[in-house]
């Protein structure tokens, strides 16, 4: 099986769920007695192609044009196009990045072929792929395989695969350069600036402990009482993508494959079902603690403490607590 | 500016979910907009609002799906457009973005309008592979939209707290990032005034489109843990003071 890995980077800088991805790749290469090809695509990227190459991968794609400086996604389809219908890979792979989600199920369309995107793992049954993903928010996951003939085309989510497994080469893989026509009458849209919001000194990824909200909360009013919960706690407070988008508190305390990703020493998460938006913010957290009054939530299968009820019972109790536990 | 909106119908947020295969049970279910789909609605009726025109609602499944047209219209679009399929839930992203890409290329639209993803499969794709099919241009996860001498200036989330502006040319295809704007309520006169306004039913067989899927779910369930979750009980005050001791002495962060 041929797996090819087209790998993203911005402004020469890898995203590195590339190498997640990589790492993916190398597993799936192993079960299937396989081999991984990957792609570094933009304009002056032939460093990050030369790192690529000592990674264990059987050759290095460099895909270079002036109109590949910065993405656009007519671009990047006309290119890779041309790129897999040479190399004609059995399987693309790619992170589940915001930029793949803009082009790849468009990419795997010209071909006349799907895409299983955003997956969370996969299976190798009687030699064939079985891809992983979560479906109603994370409420279940579903088992997802390919029909009909390759390439197929499967994005895998952040985190989903660890980059430290990803393993090198003693020798350094073939790099080869891959030439495209392409025309700047093809790309329609026009990048322009890149931009941060200006923000406040909000840094939660600095925080050790956060107490952060969902849609559980209900109301903008109710938020003084979760506030009340994080000051016992000496806590920032931080929400999910919905309480932020209503208005009820400031993007900038937004956790989640939008906002900020988080890695405290403790998540009290308060009425957050944990769709997987937010989750990829906030997994990697030491101790997490869910209260949801559905037993069924899916932040559970991720929570060390788990408190099935009702919040606005319990936030005023935990304050009480708190406030108790420092006094003594 | 005429604009259609690709809208689709889920289980409701609160639904408890039965698993049945490769699908849930949908008998005894309430169901809903698609919440990512309600902000490009809202989107499409504020453009149409400055810049005239008229805004088409899309919506794909079974009979039920009416409703949720017919929610639309009470907010503010002109006329619907339902394709019925009862077996909407197995197509693969391509397919239903093949079916819904014929249904619109019968319609003048300067711009093709979709939530981010989908609540139930999440595939996240339609807008992307509708670009494809009816090859326009095509921009994702907008968070504001521009429109000045027939093309827009566009602003689109990144990760990480990143946005970068985007020109884009119409006609084109947008997928809406949630929380672009606020959502409007239907209002009684809203509802009364879209009782008059038309749905057109067509057959999703009659578009022509049968496509071989190119994946298959094979079965959902509920996933396996990845960690053992210690589940406190009692009365709030007494699972309070567990947690504050368990957080205390046994995972030593407090």
């Amino acid at each position: 099986m041929k797996i090819l890995l087209i790998t993203e980077q911005r402004q020469g800088k890898w995203n590195n769920a590339s190498f997640e991805t990589l790492a993916a790749a190398q597993q799936i290469a192993k079960n299937a007695s396989g081999t991984v090809t990957a792609v570094v695509i933009g304009k002056g990227v032939g460093e990050l192609a030369d790192q690529l190459a000592a990674k264990n991968v059987a050759e290095v794609l460099l895909v270079e044009h002036e109109l590949l400086d910065a993405y656009t996604p007519d671009g990047y389809c006309v290119a890779l196009k041309q790129v897999i219908e040479s190399a004609k890979p059995d399987l693309v792979v790619s992170p589940h990045t915001y930029q793949v989600r803009d082009f790849a199920p468009k990419l795997a369309a010209m071909l006349g072929k799907g895409m299983i995107g955003d997956c969370v793992g996969y299976r190798s049954e009687g030699g064939k792929l079985v891809f992983v993903r979560q479906m109603f928010q994370g409420k279940t996951a579903a088992d997802v395989t390919f029909l009909g003939s390759g390439p197929s085309f499967a994005s895998f989510q952040s985190g989903a695969f660890r980059a430290d497994l990803v393993e090198a080469h003693a020798s350094k893989a073939p790099i080869n350069k891959v030439s495209v026509n392409l025309t700047a009458e093809q790309i329609r849209t026009k990048p322009l600036d890149l931009f941060k919001e200006a923000k406040s000194a909000v840094d939660l990824t600095q925080a050790p402990l956060i107490v952060a909200v969902g849609r559980g909360i209900k109301a903008p009013e109710n938020i003084a009482q979760a506030e009340a919960v994080a000051k016992a706690m000496g806590a920032e407070i931080a929400a999910s993508r919905p309480i932020c988008d209503e208005g009820w508190l400031p993007m900038e305390r937004q956790i989640g494959s939008s906002g900020q990703t988080v890695a405290p020493k403790l998540y009290l998460a308060l009425g957050i079902s944990g769709a997987i938006q937010h989750v990829v913010g906030m997994k990697g957290a030491r101790t997490i603690v869910a209260i949801n009054k559905d037993q069924n939530a899916p932040i559970f299968e991720i929570a060390d403490y788990g408190i099935v009820g009702d919040i606005f019972e319990i936030m005023p109790a935990l304050t009480e607590e708190l406030q108790k536990a420092k006094s003594s | 500016m005429n604009i259609v909106v690709c809208i689709k119908q889920v289980p409701a947020k609160d639904a408890p979910l039965a698993i049945a295969g490769s699908w849930i049970k949908e008998s005894d279910i309430g169901f809903e907009m698609n919440e990512p789909d309600s902000y490009a609605l809202e989107e499409a009726l504020r453009l149409k609002e400055k810049h005239g025109g008229e805004v088409v609602v899309l919506s794909m499944g079974p009979e039920r799906v009416k409703q949720t047209i017919k929610e639309a219209l009470a907010k503010g679009a002109e006329r619907g457009i339902h394709i019925a399929d009862d077996n909407f839930a197995q197509l693969d992203p391509l397919g239903s973005a093949k079916a819904l890409a014929a249904a619109i290329q019968k319609e003048k639209a300067d711009l093709v309008l979709t939530g981010l993803q989908s609540d139930d499969h999440g595939f996240g794709q339609t807008g992307v592979l509708l670009a494809g099919l009816l090859d326009r241009p095509h921009a994702t996860i907008i968070m504001a939209i521009e429109v000045a001498d027939g093309k827009m200036k566009l602003k689109r989330e990144l990760e990480a707290g990143w946005f970068q502006h985007i020109e884009c040319p119409l006609p084109a295809v947008l997928s809406i990032q949630s929380g672009i704007n606020k959502v409007r309520y239907a209002t009684l006169k809203g509802i009364m005034a879209a009782k008059k306004k038309e749905i057109a039913t067509i057959t999703r067989e009659s578009l022509g489109v049968s496509s071989e899927p190119t994946q298959k779910i094979e079965k959902i369930y509920i996933p396996t843990k990845s960690k053992q979750t210690e589940f406190l009980t009692g009365t709030p005050k007494e699972v309070a003071a567990k947690l504050v001791e368990k957080l205390r002495f046994e995972a030593r962060v407090l």
